[in-house]
């Protein structure tokens, strides 16, 4: 990105605004559909402002890893396709998207979104996988938060299919029982442009950032992971800044799943 | 004339039959089919005399000789620069069209143009879709400071600047910012506030979504007033 | 066999639509987009470009190349999780999407550079390609791509012995049943895609083009009611 725009942007940010007049720590509207898609066991559509991502959740049945054999499983996959942004190209998952999906299963993961033992069907034999799958819409920036609020909500969202007694699933009847779920960890994304921190940016505002953290934060505060990005370092005070500005936010995008 | 299917300023679609008969003739984005005219992109029905056009409200860019474009530098090489103006290939610009200094062979070209600059430059000849040359010899045309940058349809762009200049120059007036707005829909625009910046950027894309409304300049008129308060 | 398909598994009348829904513009960071919706299959589409063509020996010097690229999002079955990445059956309809709507469309002002449609399908019940090359003629007519005709499509076919417009997933899934995908430009009346698997004698192919048809008609009305709903209000 250019020189002139990102000393305007700083300009902009030394008044404690943007071009579109938000706060530095201002998120744009938000909005969240459960039930987005009727293929998926569960669905959700985010938006924030232009920002549009759908995820959807469908169910297999495996046999349990050897080293869990009393448990279920998740597995999280994020598709960048070229629909979305001219950026994206066709192909397989390029490392952004590895990466998106990554920390997203990370902060479910260990967040304890779920509990495992509860997706297992018999000791040893049989589970539940739980595939969510994210796929940006329009991707006018910040595609990490309203991916990992998507796949969750999805999640939430999500009613196990039948199954006979062969272990085989009927996916055209849904039961009504749901995935249970622990504490909710939502991820918060933290920018900075040349110093100044942000949340929320537009995809031209994202262009100009030097580093990012995404924070997975539980409901009580707690972290459950963290991933650095961007090509510049961050001093451990700038880190402690940004962790504080991700907890405080968060509290407001845990408001939207709650909806 | 019979056989005119619609009205002046009426919107058409593509594949719509705007005349039925050999008398009409078609003007730009027009087809003649046998006896029929066909409207080929979505646009105003533009009627005059015997000919039938359309004003197309949405395409992409394509250069043509004498537009004044905002080109971003891509790419320096040793005749000159490269500029993305918002087309499908790079356009040229060349050593001898940028500035009447002279220039050593292997001087730094940076210290004129660098990576990322702005420009406000002319489209100088049209070769083929491929090959673009510009200039900064004519008045007006500079390397654009400090600003904010955005893009707009460039379709819309005659509407954002009005009859002889007279919608940009209301929008310069009440915001009290600078802006300068190519043919290829880029737009820089640098104010006094953040919030008269955004005032100027919110009028432009309301220009860009009413472009096709009548009454725009009152409209605008009255959008500015109020929003100045 | 006993011939018992009297009445659609959804009720419809044989030569009856599922209900449609159409919106443009619901990709913003593309040059063009659209949704189309026919019973339960959805698809949206994005058009990016003219842009220049890698690698550059693929450009055509005379004109612009269109590309279309077809895809099914994991979840968008009722079904079994489809894998993603390309498969054989996509790349075969990417193509037949893009020989679809190159008929009407012009591209000798861009010359060297190529036209991407993307396609996806974010929620599928048969004739998932119709509407995937419905969704793109909007997306293309959005971008202001010039064209002589917008392309509507259409999956007729049969079940047991009655012929039918617009298949959903339990016919199109009958033993025995013919599923025939057309693409037509409904003015011009030329047809652009042709596909058929099944059974089916001259006369019924011919009265299944005469359906197609019609249904087509339809269809392009609700291309032109989304095209005035995001041109004639002023772009909201």
């Amino acid at each position: 990105m250019s020189d002139i725009v990102r000393k305007h942007t700083l300009k902009l940010l030394e008044q404690n605004t943007r071009s579109d007049l938000r706060k530095l720590d201002e998120y744009r509207t938000i909005t969240l559909e459960y039930g987005a898609v009727g293929g998926a066991e569960g669905s959700a559509r985010v938006k924030i402002g232009d920002t549009d991502v759908l995820a959807g959740v469908k169910f297999e049945v495996g046999k349990p890893f050897p080293d869990t054999p009393d448990q279920g499983s998740i597995m999280v996959n994020a598709e960048l396709r070229p629909m979305s942004s001219p950026d994206f190209e066709p192909g397989p998952p390029n490392i952004k998207a590895i990466e998106m999906a990554r920390v997203i299963d990370r902060a479910l993961r260990e967040g304890g979104a779920i509990d495992f033992k509860k997706l297992c069907i018999k000791e040893g034999e049989a589970m539940w996988m739980v595939i969510v799958d994210i796929y940006p819409i329009n991707d006018a920036g910040n595609l990490f938060d309203a991916a990992s609020l998507a796949a969750l909500a999805a999640i939430k969202d999500a009613k196990f299919p039948k199954m006979d007694a062969q272990n085989k699933i009927d996916y055209h009847e849904s039961t009504n029982k749901k995935i249970e779920m622990g504490t909710m960890p939502l991820s918060c994304t933290i920018y900075n442009i040349g110093g100044k921190i942000i949340v929320d940016p537009t995809s031209q505002e994202e262009e100009l950032c030097d580093a990012r953290i995404t924070v997975g934060v539980l409901e009580n505060g707690t972290m459950s992971s963290l991933q650095k990005g961007g090509e510049y370092g961050l001093t451990i005070d700038q880190v402690n800044e940004m962790v504080d500005v991700a907890i405080k936010k968060s509290k407001d995008l845990r408001k939207v799943m709650q909806k | 004339m019979t056989g005119l299917l619609v009205n002046d300023r009426d919107i058409v679609f593509p594949g719509q039959v705007l005349a039925e008969s050999i008398e009409f003739l078609p003007g730009e984005d027009v087809i003649r089919e046998k006896e029929q005219l066909i409207s080929t992109k979505i646009g105003i029905a533009s009627i005059n005399g015997r000919f039938v056009k359309l004003v197309p409200l949405t395409g992409p860019y394509i250069p043509k000789r004498d537009d004044i474009v905002i080109g971003k530098v891509v790419g320096i090489g040793l005749n000159g620069w490269r500029l993305d103006i918002g087309w499908a290939f790079e356009a040229n610009l060349n050593l001898k069209d940028a500035t009447s200094d002279f220039i050593e062979k292997g001087a730094d070209l940076t210290k004129y143009f660098d990576y990322g600059d702005y420009l406000m430059t002319g489209i100088s000849n049209v070769i083929s879709t491929r090959i673009i040359d510009l200039t900064m010899k004519a008045p007006g045309l500079k390397k654009l400071g400090e600003g904010q940058i955005i893009k707009v349809g460039s379709t819309k762009v005659p509407r954002i600047i009005g009859k002889q200049g007279s919608m940009i120059t209301m929008i310069k007036d009440y915001t009290g910012c600078r802006i300068s707005v190519g043919q290829n829909g880029v737009v820089w625009i640098n104010g006094d506030s953040p919030e008269k910046e955004h005032l100027a950027i919110r009028s432009i894309r309301k220009i860009e979504a009413e472009s096709h409304i009548n009454g725009l300049t009152d409209r605008m008129k009255e959008f500015l007033e109020q929003e100045k308060k | 066999m006993n011939k018992t398909y009297d009445k659609r598994f959804d009720g419809r009348k044989f030569d009856e639509i599922r209900p449609m829904e159409a919106k443009v513009g619901v990709v913003p960071r593309a040059n063009g987009s659209a949704m189309f919706r026919i019973g339960g299959t959805i698809a949206i589409a994005a058009v990016y470009g003219p842009k220049e063509l890698y690698p550059a020996f693929m450009q055509d010097p005379t004109k612009g190349i269109l590309r279309c690229d077809y895809n099914m999002f994991a979840f968008s079955g009722a079904g079994d999780r489809v894998k993603p990445g390309g498969n054989r059956r996509s790349k075969e309809i990417s193509m037949v999407t893009e020989k679809a709507l190159i008929p009407m469309l012009d591209l000798s002002a861009y010359s060297g550079a190529v036209v991407d449609v993307s396609i996806e399908l974010i929620q599928t019940d048969a004739g998932t390609r119709c509407a995937g090359i419905t969704a793109a003629a909007l997306a293309l007519a959005d971008a202001g791509i010039p064209m002589k005709d917008l392309v509507t499509a259409v999956s007729v076919g049969k079940v047991e012995d009655k012929l039918i417009v617009d298949l959903n997933y339990e016919e199109d899934s009958y033993p025995e049943g013919v599923d025939l995908p057309v693409a037509m430009a409904t003015r011009t009346g030329e047809i652009t895609l042709l596909q058929m698997d099944g059974r089916l004698t001259k006369e019924e192919l011919k009265k299944l083009l005469e359906m197609a048809k019609k249904a087509c008609a339809d269809i392009k009305e609700v291309q032109i009611k989304a095209l005035k709903e995001k041109y004639s209000l002023g772009g909201k």
